[in-house]
C-alpha cells in the first residue's frame, strides 16, 4: 500500500506549446517498457486511467439509471396501458396531433384507447422483462417498485458518486495539486475492483426470481427485512419449474433474492468508497506540490477534501446497518422488526423486539451526509468554471473554503429531518429544524459567492460556462424549495409529496448533473488533447436544460396539491388528491423522454471527440491552475517537471500583467511588466471567442 | 516514478503516507463500530423490563480473550521494535507470538459461539408453568421470570429436541404455534460422543420433560432468531472476528512472502509493520469496548 507499482506507460506527449523534452520528468531510469493491453487500461494503477474507468462507469450507470425512470414514466402517464410500440405511437400522434390542434391546424383529436397485445405473442417488453414483470406489456406493481427502488439506488451510488468524487477526484484533484499520482496507487485500483464487482452484483439482481430489490433506494425496514422471501423458481433454459430433493418445489435461496443483494452489493460500494476517501484525503494532505500551501489549492480539490471526509465518516454506519438488515434477513433476527409485526395479516414469525427507526436513523445518518457528497464535488468544479470564464478570482476564496468545513460539520448533525413524520419529541426536531437551517448558511455563502463572482467579469460562455450559468439558479430553486421542508409543520404537508422529489431533484439532476456535463466538457480537452464539439455541446444544453425544467418543475405544482411519491397509477385512484394536476403526469413524462432523446448529442460528441476532435493546446481555457501546466493528456507522472507553485489558485486579470491569467506554477518576475497595447492577437486557439488581453 | 513520502515523513505533517492512511481508515472503523455500539444501547434501551439477557456471557473466557488480545498488542510492538534494531530474528519470533494469539482467540470465540449454538432457551406462559416446575427444578434449569411478558424463560444446561420420525432431530429455529411436543434432557444424560438417548429410554426417563408445543411462546438456540440481544451480539462479534482474521492474514504475509522485503529495503517493511501494528492496536481496543458492554453488564 506505501509503493507504486509500474502501471500505464506514457501516453504519446502531443505537440507542447512550451517545448520540454519528452521524458524529463522520469528522473530515476525506470524503463519504459510496454505494458500489456491489461495492465494498461484495465489493471492500471494510474490515477488518470481509474477516472477515466471511473467515468465510463459512472455515465453509463447514470443513463441506465435514467432508463428505469423512463419506464415508470409511462406507468404514471397512462397507467395500466400496455406499453407497447402500437399504444406508444398512438400516443405520440395523439399528441402531435393536439400540438396541431392548439396552433389551429386541424381537428382536436380523441383520446386513444390502448390496445392489448396478442396474448399468443408476447410483446417486446414482456419478452425484455419477463412475464412475471411486465405480463401482456402492463408493468406489476413490484416491478414499478423494483424501477424506482433501482433507480434511486444507481442514480445515487453507481452514478453520480463515481462520477463526480471517484472520476473527477482522481483524475483532477492529484494534478491540481502537482502530485505525480494518488498516494496509494494499488489501493486505487482496489477501490475500482471493488466497485465492478458491487455494479456486477447489482445488476445481476435483476435477474433472480423475484426481481431487484423493491423496497426503495432508502431500503426501510421492517419492509426491506422481510420483502423477497425464498420463492419457487423456473430454470432459465428450459421454463420449468425447478423441484427439491423432496419432490416439492424448491425454493430460491434466501441470501440470492433480490434485497440480499442490494446488501451486499451495497457493502462493495461503501468499501469501494472508503478505501478512495482514505486515498483522497492522504494525497491531498500528503502530496501536495512545493508551495501549494493549503490556502493556494483550487476549490475543486478543497471540495473533495471534504467530500472525502464525509464518505470517511457516514459511509460505515449505513455499512453497520447493512450487516444488522443482512442479520435480520439470512439469520432471522429481528433487529429491526418490532414486536407483534403482522405481515398479509399473518403474525410475523420473527421474535420481535427490534427498532424500525434504529434503521431509519443510521440510514440517514449516512443519507444526508450524501446529499452534500454528491453536491459539493459539483460546486467544486461551477467554481473552477466560472473563475476561468469570467475572468476573475473567486470571489470570497477563503470564506468559502471556511464555509466548506461548516457545511461538513453541519452536515452529520441534521439527517432527522428526513424523518419528522416518525413522531420524533419536539426537543428533538426542533434541534434538527435549527441544525438544518443553520447548514442553509454556508450553501448560501458559496452560491453567493460564486454569483458574486460573476459580477463585472469578462464573462466567456463556453458550453461549461453555459453548464455553469445554468446551474447557480437551478441549484438556487432546489435549495430554497428546500427551507419548507426544514420545518416541522410544512413537512407534515409535504412529506413524501411530489413536491420532495422536485425539491431534491432539483438539487441533484440541474444541479450536480449540470455540473458533471460541464466538468466533462472543461476538462475533456486535458485528457483527450481535443475539443469537444461546440455545436453539439450546445444542443445538448439547451434542449436538456429546457426539458429538465419541464421535467421536476410541474412536480411542485403536483406535491402541493398532495400528490405522493410512491403512487403507483400516478395518483388517479388516490382521492385526497386534487385531480386537476394528474395531466401534467403526461406532461412530465413526454419531457423526460425527449431529455433522453436529447442525451444523444452528448453520446456521440463524448465518444466520437476522443479520436475525431480538434487538436488544441495544453491550456485551451487560458486557465491558471497546474493541471492546464501538464500536457494534454498528461503523461504517466503528469508533470514533465517537479511543479513549484508561487501564487493562489485563480490569478486572473491581475493588473499590470501581461496576460490575463497567471498560471500557479509561472514563478514572480523581478521586471516590471510591459503593458501590451495595439490590436489584439489572432485567434490563435481557435476558440471562437477573442483573447481577452 | 515514486510516490514520495512512503518511507519518510512529510515534513510538515510529520507522518508518511501509510501512517496517516491507516489512521483515516481507523477513523472509519470507528464510526463502524460505533453505529454498532449506538444499536446496542438504542436496543438496550428500547427492550421491554427483564427481558434483555444478562451474564448469559461467560466472564473468564471474554477475560481470557482480552488477556490474549493484549499480550498480542505488546508483542506486536515487539516485532516493530526487533526491525527497528534489524534484527530479523527476534521480530520473526514476536510477529508469529502475535499469530498465534490471534488464533487462540479465535479459537476461544468458536468455542464461545458453539457453546451458543448448543444452549437453548424456552419461554412458557405464566399461567401454565406451574405444572412443569418441580420436575424443571430437579433438572437444574436456570428459570428466570419475566413480568413484562406474563413468561418464564427456560434455560440453562439443557438439550431439548423436537422428537421428529427417528425421535432425534433437534430444534434448529424458532416455532411459534408449534402443536408438537418439545422434549428436554440435561446435557449430562446425553452420551459424551454425542450419541442421543431417545426418550423414554432407560438412560433419560428420569430427567426429561415434555412439554406440549401449545405451553411454549418460543423456543430455540440462543442464536440472533432467538432475540436482539444475540442478534447484535453475533454481529458485533463476528464483525470483530473479521477483522482479527484480516489482521491475521496480513500479519502471516509479512510473516512469510512479505519478509523478504527485508533484504531489500527494512524500513519499509518496519513501517508497513507499524500500520498493521496500529490497525492490530484498533482491533485489541474494539475487543476492550465489546467486553465490558456484552459481557460484565
Amino acid at each position: 500500500m506505501d509503493d507504486s507499482s509500474p502501471s500505464a506507460d506514457t501516453h504519446a506527449i502531443p505537440a507542447s506549446s512550451h517545448g520540454h523534452e519528452a521524458h524529463g520528468h522520469d528522473d530515476h531510469g525506470h524503463d519504459h517498457h510496454e505494458l500489456s493491453f491489461i495492465r494498461k487500461y484495465v489493471f492500471s494503477t494510474d490515477h488518470k486511467v481509474i477516472g477515466i474507468q471511473y467515468l465510463w462507469g459512472g455515465l453509463s450507470f447514470l443513463f441506465f439509471g435514467f432508463c428505469l425512470m423512463l419506464l415508470m414514466r409511462w406507468q404514471l402517464a397512462f397507467p395500466t396501458e400496455p406499453l407497447t410500440w402500437t399504444n406508444a405511437s398512438l400516443h405520440m400522434g395523439y399528441q402531435f396531433h393536439e400540438i396541431l390542434y392548439h396552433l389551429g391546424l386541424g381537428q382536436m383529436p380523441t383520446i386513444p384507447t390502448a390496445v392489448k397485445p396478442d396474448p399468443s405473442h408476447p410483446c417486446f417488453m414482456e419478452r425484455l422483462f419477463g412475464h412475471a414483470q411486465m405480463p401482456g406489456g402492463v408493468m406489476t406493481g413490484d416491478f414499478y417498485n423494483t424501477l424506482g427502488a433501482m433507480h434511486g439506488t444507481i442514480m445515487v451510488f453507481f452514478g453520480i458518486v463515481p462520477v463526480a468524487f471517484a472520476a473527477f477526484g482522481n483524475y483532477v484533484m492529484p494534478i491540481q495539486i502537482g502530485a505525480i499520482d494518488m498516494a496509494f496507487p494499488r489501493l486505487n485500483m482496489g477501490s475500482v475492483i471493488l466497485f465492478f464487482i458491487s455494479a456486477l452484483l447489482m445488476m445481476s439482481s435483476f435477474f433472480v426470481p423475484g426481481g431487484a430489490a423493491k423496497s426503495g433506494w432508502t431500503s426501510y425496514t421492517p419492509l426491506a427485512s422481510i420483502s423477497d422471501q425464498p420463492q419457487p423458481y423456473f430454470n432459465f433454459f428450459s421454463g420449468q419449474q425447478v423441484m427439491g430433493p423432496d419432490g416439492h418445489p424448491a425454493l430460491w435461496p434466501m441470501w440470492l433474492t433480490g434485497q440480499s443483494i442490494w446488501i451486499i452489493a451495497m457493502a462493495f460500494n461503501i468499501t469501494s468508497s472508503l478505501l478512495s476517501s482514505v486515498n483522497f484525503i492522504t494525497t491531498i494532505v500528503q502530496l501536495r506540490a512545493k508551495g501549494m500551501h493549503w490556502m493556494r489549492m483550487p476549490f475543486f480539490c478543497w471540495t473533495q477534501f471534504i467530500t472525502a471526509f464525509l464518505l470517511l465518516l457516514a459511509f460505515p454506519p449505513l455499512e453497520a446497518a447493512a450487516l444488522m438488515q443482512l442479520m435480520d434477513r439470512l439469520s432471522g433476527s429481528s433487529l429491526f422488526s418490532p414486536t407483534g409485526l403482522v405481515v398479509n395479516g399473518t403474525p410475523w414469525h420473527g421474535n420481535g423486539g427490534g427498532s424500525p427507526l434504529l434503521w431509519q436513523h443510521l440510514f440517514w445518518f449516512l443519507g444526508h451526509p450524501e446529499v452534500y457528497v454528491l453536491i459539493l464535488p459539483g460546486l467544486g468544479i461551477i467554481a473552477e468554471i466560472v473563475s476561468n470564464n469570467s475572468r476573475k478570482p473567486l470571489w470570497g476564496y477563503n470564506q468559502m473554503v471556511y464555509g466548506l468545513f461548516v457545511l461538513g460539520f453541519l452536515s452529520m448533525i441534521v439527517w432527522a429531518h428526513h424523518m419528522y413524520l416518525t413522531g420524533m419529541g419536539t426537543a428533538v426536531s426542533s434541534f434538527f429544524q435549527l441544525t438544518t437551517i443553520i447548514i442553509s448558511v454556508p450553501t448560501i455563502l458559496i452560491l453567493s459567492s460564486l454569483i458574486i463572482s460573476l459580477w463585472g467579469g469578462s464573462i466567456r460562455f463556453t458550453t461549461p460556462m453555459l453548464w455553469a450559468t445554468a446551474f447557480l439558479p437551478l441549484f438556487g430553486i432546489g435549495g430554497l424549495t428546500g427551507i419548507p421542508l426544514a420545518f416541522n409543520a410544512p413537512d407534515t404537508f409535504l412529506h413524501d409529496s411530489y413536491y420532495i422529489i422536485a425539491h431534491f431533484h432539483y438539487v441533484i439532476a440541474p444541479g450536480t448533473i449540470f455540473a458533471l456535463f460541464a466538468g466533462v466538457e472543461y476538462w475533456y480537452p486535458k485528457a483527450t488533447g481535443r475539443m469537444m464539439n461546440e455545436t453539439l455541446n450546445k444542443a445538448h444544453f439547451w434542449c436538456t436544460m429546457v426539458l429538465m425544467n419541464c421535467v421536476f418543475f410541474p412536480m411542485f405544482l403536483q406535491g402541493m396539491a398532495g400528490m405522493h411519491r410512491r403512487m403507483y397509477d400516478g395518483g388517479a385512484t388516490y382521492e385526497l388528491l386534487n385531480k386537476n394536476v394528474l395531466h401534467w403526469n403526461v406532461f412530465i413524462s413526454e419531457a423526460a423522454w425527449l431529455m433522453g432523446i436529447a442525451q444523444i448529442f452528448f453520446i456521440i460528441n463524448f465518444c466520437t471527440s476522443w479520436k475525431w476532435g480538434r487538436k488544441v493546446s495544453d491550456n485551451p481555457w487560458e486557465a491558471t491552475t497546474l493541471e492546464w501546466s501538464a500536457p494534454s493528456p498528461p503523461p504517466h507522472g503528469n508533470f514533465l517537471k517537479p511543479p513549484t507553485v508561487y501564487r493562489g489558485p485563480y490569478e486572473y486579470s491581475v493588473p499590470g500583467h501581461p496576460t490575463d491569467f497567471t498560471p500557479q506554477d509561472q514563478p514572480p518576475t523581478q521586471t516590471k511588466p510591459t503593458k501590451i497595447s495595439g490590436p489584439a492577437p489572432e485567434d490563435e486557439r481557435g476558440l471562437g471567442f477573442p483573447p481577452l488581453t | 516514478m515514486e510516490i514520495p513520502y512512503t518511507l519518510t515523513a512529510r515534513p510538515d505533517t510529520g507522518l508518511y503516507n501509510g501512517k496517516l492512511g491507516i489512521w483515516l481508515f481507523l477513523a472509519s472503523e470507528v464510526m463502524l463500530f460505533g453505529a454498532l455500539f449506538t444499536a446496542y444501547l438504542f436496543m438496550r434501551i428500547g427492550a421491554e423490563d427483564g427481558t434483555w439477557p444478562q451474564h448469559v456471557l461467560s466472564v473468564p473466557i471474554g477475560l481470557t480473550n482480552t488477556a490474549i488480545l493484549i499480550v498480542s498488542s505488546i508483542t506486536m510492538v515487539y516485532a516493530w521494535v526487533s526491525l527497528k534494531e534489524r534484527n530479523i530474528h527476534k521480530y520473526r519470533i514476536f510477529l508469529g507470538i502475535t499469530i498465534v494469539c490471534g488464533i487462540a482467540f479465535l479459537c476461544l470465540k468458536g468455542y464461545e459461539y458453539y457453546s451458543k449454538y448448543e444452549h437453548w432457551g424456552l419461554l412458557i406462559p405464566e399461567a401454565k408453568f406451574a405444572q412443569y416446575e418441580e420436575q424443571l427444578k430437579k433438572m437444574d434449569a436456570e428459570i428466570t421470570p419475566i413480568p413484562s411478558l406474563h413468561a418464564v424463560q427456560i434455560s440453562g444446561d439443557l438439550e431439548g429436541w423436537k422428537p421428529g420420525p427417528d425421535n432425534n432431530y433437534y430444534m434448529t429455529e424458532s416455532q411459534t404455534g408449534f402443536t408438537g411436543n418439545y422434549v428436554l434432557a440435561p446435557v449430562k444424560a446425553f452420551h459424551p460422543y454425542g450419541y442421543k438417548a431417545p426418550a423414554g429410554t432407560e438412560e433419560s426417563t428420569e430427567e426429561t420433560i415434555t412439554i406440549p408445543g401449545a405451553d411454549v411462546e418460543r423456543a430455540g438456540r440462543f442464536l440472533p432468531y432467538y432475540g436482539t440481544y444475540f442478534g447484535i451480539y453475533f454481529t458485533v462479534t463476528g464483525l470483530h472476528a473479521l477483522h482479527i482474521i484480516g489482521g491475521i492474514v496480513v500479519m502471516t504475509y509479512f510473516l512469510t512472502i512479505g519478509s523478504s522485503l527485508y533484504k531489500r529495503n527494512p524500513e519499509q517493511l518496519s513501517n508497513r509493520l507499524e500500520v498493521t501494528g496500529i490497525f492490530w492496536h484498533f482491533v485489541d481496543l474494539v475487543w476492550i469496548t465489546v467486553f465490558p458492554i456484552l459481557y460484565l453488564t
